[in-house]
């Protein structure tokens, strides 16, 4: 049941009611302040320790504005960002799956969730090898990799939003004849997006680092491709260059796409 | 509005429940709820079922309603069954619909009533809040909104299950009117639980009484009160008082 509300009614909220200006302006503020300060305490020691391995914050910028000058940041980036979309469709997709059939069916829930225990915590590099050794050094093996060690993650997630589904607006929707395409778009999606929301933004973050591991471990493009090099040449600047920029990239989904996204559908939360 | 359901065609509504048993859960064995209970409705009559909590009469309408079919026995509702409305204890609004599009969804989308939904708002005095998601409304007014969701069906069954609980009194009092009101300007065959004595006396044509542990029909009374003596407090006290004192 929805939590019953004392608090009259004024005017309703404009939905997603965002962030007021200033209050955005000011957070954005602070962060550009602490990042900077940040740079400047890197600047620092890294000219009083005249490291080659420590490269200054300045250097970086210039490998950054080299590799994107010739175009090599962004190939690598696309290759890389192909396969966080095509891991991260595809292991949303089957988890939700696997995930709601167990939230709804006790006896497979008992069955597989040793199977579900076993496949969280097997380690991303296990599969990885394993997809590598078994498929090949393809990039199928390489995004079958990824996906084998985030559908657990979702399904795990989407599991305790099909178990916490309302009984109250279900025998509502049947009682008001919703048949099963208003009650699935009306009723149940809803009920799960918070769920799904939670398992696409840890799913992101979790996707993306494995994805640069397999790149290191077996394909010739992308980012980790491009860090496995600069490692092998002890190339400081290179790696702190690319990280750097992938940061950015990440950031700038989670602000843009995931963000808006997740305010969207808790509009009508009070 | 109350056009389509002549009097003439509808016939009465048949409940006939010969076991209602609760399976043992845990520790706790099985109950039997609800026995040899079986009574007509006659249509556009407005009954009441009463007794105490625990007594089985949520169970009942939701036998009535079909959405327990777990029982032994049988209800018939007629042709009636295809308009019927449920009012339940709690709204069961969907959150993050508006109270609109909560009450737009309670019809198929190519009903000709799409139309009366904001008339029929600002009826239950819900015309400023139409765009607020029910979660921003006071619980008063979620109630509304599922009054006006039911009478949005022009129901030929109206099911209510305690609708007004948990409201202050006032709230419940000028709710009770507002049910009144719809009821009369479109009369429909109601079937009304609570375990509020004087709001069964206030509200219902005929009353109903389960007892607790009987499991079954102790008492079945009709009421003939004017609408004037429903809001006479002490006319219905001394109703009260002939009823529940038997």
């Amino acid at each position: 049941m929805a939590p019953i509300s004392t608090r009259t009614f004024s005017t309703p909220k404009p939905i997603a009611a965002p962030l007021g200006f200033t209050a955005a302006l000011e957070r954005l503020a602070w962060m550009a302040g602490s990042l900077f300060a940040l740079a400047v305490l890197w600047q620092l020691i890294a000219v009083y320790a005249q490291n080659r391995y420590l490269p200054t914050p300045i250097a970086v910028f210039d490998v950054l504005w080299r590799e994107s000058a010739n175009g090599d940041l962004w190939v690598n980036i696309s290759a890389t960002l192909l396969r966080v979309a095509a891991a991260f469709v595809v292991s949303m997709f089957i988890g939700t799956a696997i995930g709601l059939a167990l939230g709804r069916f006790k006896t497979a829930d008992k069955f597989f969730d040793a199977w579900l225990i076993l496949f969280l915590n097997l380690p991303a590099l296990v599969t990885i090898t394993l997809c590598y050794i078994w498929f090949g050094l393809t990039d199928i093996a390489a995004i079958t990799a990824v996906a084998l060690n985030k559908i657990p993650n979702v399904a795990v997630n989407m599991r305790e939003g099909a178990r916490s589904l309302s009984r109250d607006l279900d025998e509502m929707a049947k009682i008001y004849k919703f048949g099963h395409w208003k009650t699935l778009r009306h009723v149940i999606l809803p009920q799960l997006a918070p769920f799904f929301a939670a398992a696409a933004r840890s799913g992101l973050s979790l996707v993306w680092k494995i994805v640069l591991v397999v790149e290191a471990f077996g394909r010739s493009s992308g980012v980790g491709y491009r860090l496995s090099i600069a490692f092998q040449e002890f190339d400081v600047s290179t790696i702190l260059a690319y990280a750097l920029a992938f940061i950015l990239i990440v950031q700038a989904i989670e602000f843009l796409v995931l963000q808006p996204l997740q305010a969207r559908v808790n509009a009508w939360r009070r | 509005m109350a056009s389509l359901n002549g009097a003439n065609g509808a016939r009465p509504i048949s409940v006939s429940v010969r076991r209602k048993i609760f399976p043992p859960v845990g520790d706790r064995e099985a109950q039997l709820v609800l026995k040899d209970i079986s009574f007509d409705v006659a249509p556009r009559s407005f009954l009441v079922i009463t007794g105490p909590s625990g007594c089985g009469k949520s169970t009942l309408l939701n036998i009535i309603a079909g959405l327990d079919r777990d029982y032994d026995g049988s209800v018939d509702l007629g042709p009636a069954a295809d308009r019927l409305a449920f009012i339940f204890q709690t709204p069961r609004l969907l959150p993050w619909r508006t109270v609109y599009e909560n009450i737009a969804l309670a019809l198929p989308s190519d009903d000709p009533k799409q139309s009366r939904i904001a008339g029929m708002l600002e009826r239950v005095g819900l015309g400023q809040a139409m765009n607020a998601y029910p979660e921003r409304l006071s619980l008063g007014m979620q109630r509304r909104a599922a009054l006006a969701r039911g009478f949005i069906l022009e129901p030929e069954i109206l099911l209510m299950d305690e609708p007004f609980v948990s409201l202050d009194e006032q709230t419940a009092a000028s709710l009770r009117d507002l049910l009144m009101e719809l009821w009369h300007s479109h009369p429909t065959t109601v079937i009304f639980v609570t375990h509020d004595r004087t709001e069964a006396i206030q509200l219902g044509t005929r009353i109903l009484r389960l007892a607790p542990g009987k499991a079954s029909v102790v008492q079945d009374v009709s009421i003939d009160l004017t609408e004037a003596q429903r809001h006479d407090r002490a006319a219905v006290l001394a109703e009260q008082n002939r009823i529940f004192a038997a």
